[in-house]
């Protein structure tokens, strides 16, 4: 299946290469052509020339990661962050290293020699590092470069009911969504926007959409799901399962009233399940497609991932087909055009 | 104008963000020997271009190097005749008390950040850092004369005089970054003496420091099929992780990270070693906080890359640096320039 | 004018849902300019030709207004929400709301120990519904509501809600009333989602191509019992920007609109806000970058149900638009 090669890559922000060969592999043939550009965007149009709405879908290659920063005497590599990840998640955690895939792991004191009051502080990345075996800091320095990026080594598994397991589900799960939407039979000039950037500030959708000129656009994501343990039902931002999650505002797009709408009537009338995003916090791509030129209308939709820009986040297979099926039956709808 | 005397006399200048036209003389004297054409844009970018010796299409390159510098604004007279201000760009608060200023109202004005006298403060208050609300600047002006010189809305920037300290290390306000603007300078003295290909747009940008406008607004405006940024990095010294500074007089560091294209660093390094410049490499996960942070946004992309200048107690009036490693930058950048051709610019696009 | 600003003030226009201030600005304008249209986020614009070769000038006021948006109903039928732009806990408490529908609710909050505890996420809104059905039939989630506040007429000045930025709204449709002949081709934008992001005059900047933009817009004061240090004051006249914290005015449009309230003896202050920011920041990054200044509406209470502004300035600042576009502007 596409989403394990997917979510097994690795695309840290500015080293989408693996992501980018992936969907190129899986997409030449099927579209009129796969354009690249300078940030490393790849952009898979489908027929350019059909008449209606010119429409942009966005979906964002790179994931959160690392980057070697340093080197200690010992061998140890300092690392810092690539994008938002809480520092709790990292120790005792496996990585991999480049483009050789070395390995390493993010080790910690043992809990036998530390002192009781020292498990009531998170360590901090900077008091961390990762070991990839290397006796001396000559060594470490021969086999990773400065700068190199790092993404967790986590393999992808479809567990429990319907589920599956991976790294950076968000947003490779929306890359998925992206090549099958890409494959189904639409008649519009459609622009399938993998985008780069996303999680260091939405920057290669800002390019891509300048570029593409959009008359709408949708940005696919993976999105916050907290239907956890100790949130509140009315918190839960969205729950696994119930269908695809349609923005209703979040911290960079006030989405376009209408495409939600209609996103709606479709879903309750052909029975597709889905959920409105309770929730304001956090910003995806749908920020600066909107607001490109002379503006956009947007929408967002979202495929709920548990534990994202973690080592391992969990999605639902059925939310994966269900958000296919919606996004194809939207622009199915407006093939002959469209007043947002 | 000589490239040291011009780090002088623009460090020695005032040019707060949104400000920066009291400088563009200096750089219309300095510049314009060098280039083809000057202008100056609604935002106050100084844009100088220098056209490439071959027949259209040339690839251009764009060079930035910011020309403002942090500062701070009056917001109020009060009744004494003391002004309360407020700063512009990231000013931290814990150095001003005691720092002579200049006032730059009707006329340029000298002023003190005034401090409580230490016999009158209550006990444990040393300890807490002063907060902007409790700084003022005196002028030693009564309110009536202090109205008639100064306005709200007007500028205030340190006073320091440039200084030169031991082993070409020189000191002084606004380092941060007019040392990349003469870098920019000393590029153009090499390229007279190279066989180079590219237009070459030399941007002494405007409006870094409040958020990298000039940057934004001059590249959508040039679209340059390359852009670097020119700035400082941090210097070396105690207190800081070595993590993330770089030692004075052992030349530029090049950055590395999501802003910065592969190629393009790339391309660095190799000028680097044609020029005989010793380089560093500094990891920037995130956000450069260059101008080149924009620049790579712009329209529909430019591949960017960053040199940095390291430079010791950042946003303080005493900026300290190596001139050598201006220097270095300078010939690197000419380097960089003189390796820019259609065939490079071309494979700039990924596949 | 006062009967403007209160048409103004009480219509319905958070970020995002504009549509009911945009309709009633679109009746108002359309006898006063050539042509007028809406585009893709919403902005109102309205084009107006000069009588001579003068600029392109945009001036801006916006629509939208601080709000609450509806994330979850729960089995009682009380209402979650989140803000829409700087929305403050602290005054939210016994406030009422408006929904666009006519739904009316009231904040109430969870116990909190201590004020600082007091966030969002702690308050609800009460529709006056018992169950979520009965809710459900009022309100949906994804829907927003304003602040009940009525146009109040204190003499001097007036307070409602929304007066950020409706006053600028009215000093531009009034500017439009009064202004005879200018030598400039005007580009009236009233926009959209200015409290989200300054959103609207970006993409409305772009299309229009401004060679000058002024915004209208609300600053605070410095004239209330303890207020933070700053110099402007109510009834002082036009505050002319110096600086807020998203720009750097132009230094020669500023310096331009200082002469032309001299000249025609319009009282003027000039303002640095420390915080906030305005429209004029957007214009001035469009494309290659557009000379961009802001006149300020002196107010009270920003963000609060009951926005408080002086007649007095509102006149200068209306005189203050209207010499400005009557005179060249050579900056």
């Amino acid at each position: 299946m596409v989403l394990k090669r997917l979510s097994e890559a690795a695309g840290v922000s500015g080293q989408e290469q693996e992501v980018r060969a992936i969907i190129r592999a899986e997409l030449e043939g099927a579209v009129h052509s796969l354009e690249g550009d300078t940030l490393g965007n790849l952009i898979a149009v489908r027929n350019p020339h059909a008449p209606g709405p010119r429409v942009m879908l966005a979906a964002h290659m790179d994931e959160v990661g690392f980057m070697i920063s340093g080197y200690e005497r010992s061998g140890m590599l300092k690392f810092r962050k690539v994008g938002g990840i809480d520092d709790r998640v990292l120790v005792s955690k496996g990585v991999r290293i480049g483009k050789d895939r070395i390995p390493g792991v993010i080790g910690a004191k043992p809990i036998h020699l530390q002192e009781a009051r020292e498990r009531e502080t998170p360590l901090r990345t900077d008091q961390l590092f990762i070991d990839i075996g290397a006796k001396s800091k000559e060594e470490a320095e021969k086999k990773v470069a400065l700068g190199e990026f790092a993404v967790f080594d986590t393999a992808y598994a479809e567990f429990g009911a319907g589920l599956v397991k991976g790294k950076a589900l968000d947003d490779r799960i929306g890359c998925a969504v992206l090549i099958s939407l890409l494959k189904e039979e639409i008649n519009l000039p459609v622009y399938g926007c993998f985008t780069v950037q996303e999680e260091v500030g939405l920057r290669g959708a800002a390019v891509a959409a300048y570029r593409v000129n959009p008359q709408l656009g949708i940005a696919i994501e993976g999105t916050i799901c907290a239907d956890l343990p100790g949130i509140d039902e009315e918190f839960r931002v969205t729950s696994l399962g119930q269908g695809p999650a349609l923005s209703i505002a979040d911290g960079g797009t006030l989405p376009n009233r209408a495409m939600v709408n209609e996103l709606v009537r479709l879903a309750q009338a052909h029975q597709v399940p889905f959920q409105f995003r309770r929730g304001t916090a956090g910003a995806n791509d749908a920020g600066r497609i909107h607001l490109t030129r002379e503006g956009v209308p947007t929408a967002g939709v979202s495929v709920p991932c548990r534990y994202i820009h973690g080592p391992a986040s969990v999605a639902s297979l059925d939310d994966f087909r269900h958000t296919v099926r919606l996004l194809t039956l939207f622009l199915k709808s407006i093939e002959g055009g469209f007043r947002p | 104008m000589e490239a040291r005397q011009l780090l002088k006399a623009l460090s020695e200048a005032a040019g707060v963000s949104g400000f920066e036209h009291g400088l563009h003389p200096k750089l219309q004297e300095a510049f314009g020997p060098w280039v083809d054409d000057m202008r100056i844009d609604a935002l106050g970018n100084f844009i100088a271009k220098k056209t490439g010796p071959g027949s259209p299409p040339r690839p251009s390159v764009m060079l930035a190097a910011h020309l403002d510098e942090i500062g701070m604004m009056v917001t109020k007279i009060d009744e004494r005749g003391f002004l309360r201000f407020t700063r512009v760009g990231g000013v931290d608060q814990r150095i001003l008390p005691g720092l002579e200023v200049m006032v730059h109202g009707r006329q340029a004005l000298p002023g003190i950040i005034g401090t409580k006298p230490p016999h009158l403060l209550a006990p444990g208050e040393a300890a807490k850092a002063m907060k902007w609300e409790d700084l003022f600047i005196d002028v030693g002006l009564g309110a009536d004369p202090a109205q008639e010189v100064v306005a709200v809305g007007d500028l205030v920037t340190f006073a320091r005089p440039y200084t030169e300290l031991a082993n070409g290390l020189q000191s002084g306000k606004a380092m941060d970054d007019r040392c990349g603007v003469v870098a920019m300078l000393i590029c153009l003295e090499w390229l007279k003496r190279m066989h180079f290909a590219a237009d070459v747009y030399l941007v002494a940008t405007a409006q870094e420091e409040i958020g990298g406008k000039g940057a934004i607004v001059s590249t959508y405006g040039l679209v340059p099929d390359v852009g670097l940024a020119i700035d400082v990095g941090h210097g070396d010294s105690p207190g800081v992780s070595e993590d993330h500074t770089f030692p004075l007089d052992k030349g530029p560091v090049l950055g590395v990270g999501p802003n910065i294209h592969p190629k393009v660093h790339g391309l660095l390094q190799k000028a680097a070693k044609d020029a005989g410049v010793s380089v560093g490499t500094e990891v920037l996960p995130g956000s450069s906080g260059t101008d080149a942070w924009l620049m790579q946004v712009s329209r529909d992309g430019v591949p960017t890359g960053i040199v940095s200048i390291p430079l010791r107690y950042m946003h303080t009036s005493v900026e300290t640096l190596s001139f050598a490693d201006v220097e270095r930058a300078g010939k690197l950048l000419a380097f960089f320039v003189a390796a820019v051709d259609g065939p490079f610019v071309e494979g700039l696009t990924w596949s | 004018m006062k009967e403007l600003i209160r048409e103004l003030t009480q219509a319905f226009g958070p970020s995002g849902s504009e549509a009911p201030v945009r309709e009633t600005i679109d009746t108002l304008i359309r006898p006063l300019v050539k042509e007028v249209r809406t585009d893709a986020l919403g902005n109102l614009i309205a084009f107006r030709p000069g009588t001579g070769s003068g600029k392109r000038v945009m001036l801006a006021a916006h629509m939208d207004e601080i709000g609450v948006i509806v994330t979850a109903i729960d089995d009682k039928g009380f209402l979650r929400f989140s803000n829409i732009g700087g929305v403050n806990a602290l005054a939210l408490i016994g406030t009422r709301v408006v929904f666009a529908g006519g739904a009316a609710g009231v904040i109430g909050s969870e116990p909190v120990d201590e004020l600082k505890d007091l966030k969002l996420e702690k308050l609800f809104i009460d529709v006056g519904a018992s169950s979520r059905a009965a809710a459900e039939k009022q309100v949906g989630i994804g829907d927003m509501a304003a602040f009940h506040g009525p146009f109040q007429d204190l003499g001097d000045r007036v307070v409602a809600k929304a007066m950020d930025d409706r006053i600028g709204c009215a000093i531009l449709v009034q500017a439009l009333r009064e202004l005879q002949d200018s030598p400039h081709h005007l580009i009236a934008v009233f926009t959209v989602q200015e409290e989200v992001g300054l959103r609207g005059a970006r993409t409305s900047a772009y299309g229009a191509e401004p060679d000058v933009g002024i915004a209208l817009d609300v600053t605070r004061v410095g004239d209330t019992p303890k207020s933070r240090t700053m110099e402007v004051s109510m009834g002082k006249g036009a505050a002319i920007k110096v600086k807020d914290a998203s720009l750097i005015c132009h230094v020669g449009l500023r310096r331009h609109l200082v002469e032309v309230a001299k000249a025609h003896q319009i009282p003027y202050q000039l303002e640095v806000l420390e915080r906030g920011g305005t429209d004029a920041s957007s214009i001035q990054m469009a494309r290659s970058g557009v000379p961009a200044g802001v006149i300020s509406i002196p107010s009270r209470y920003i963000h609060t149900p009951s926005e408080m502004v002086d007649m007095a300035d509102v006149r200068s600042c209306v005189q203050l638009v209207v010499k400005t576009l009557e005179g060249p502007i050579d900056l």
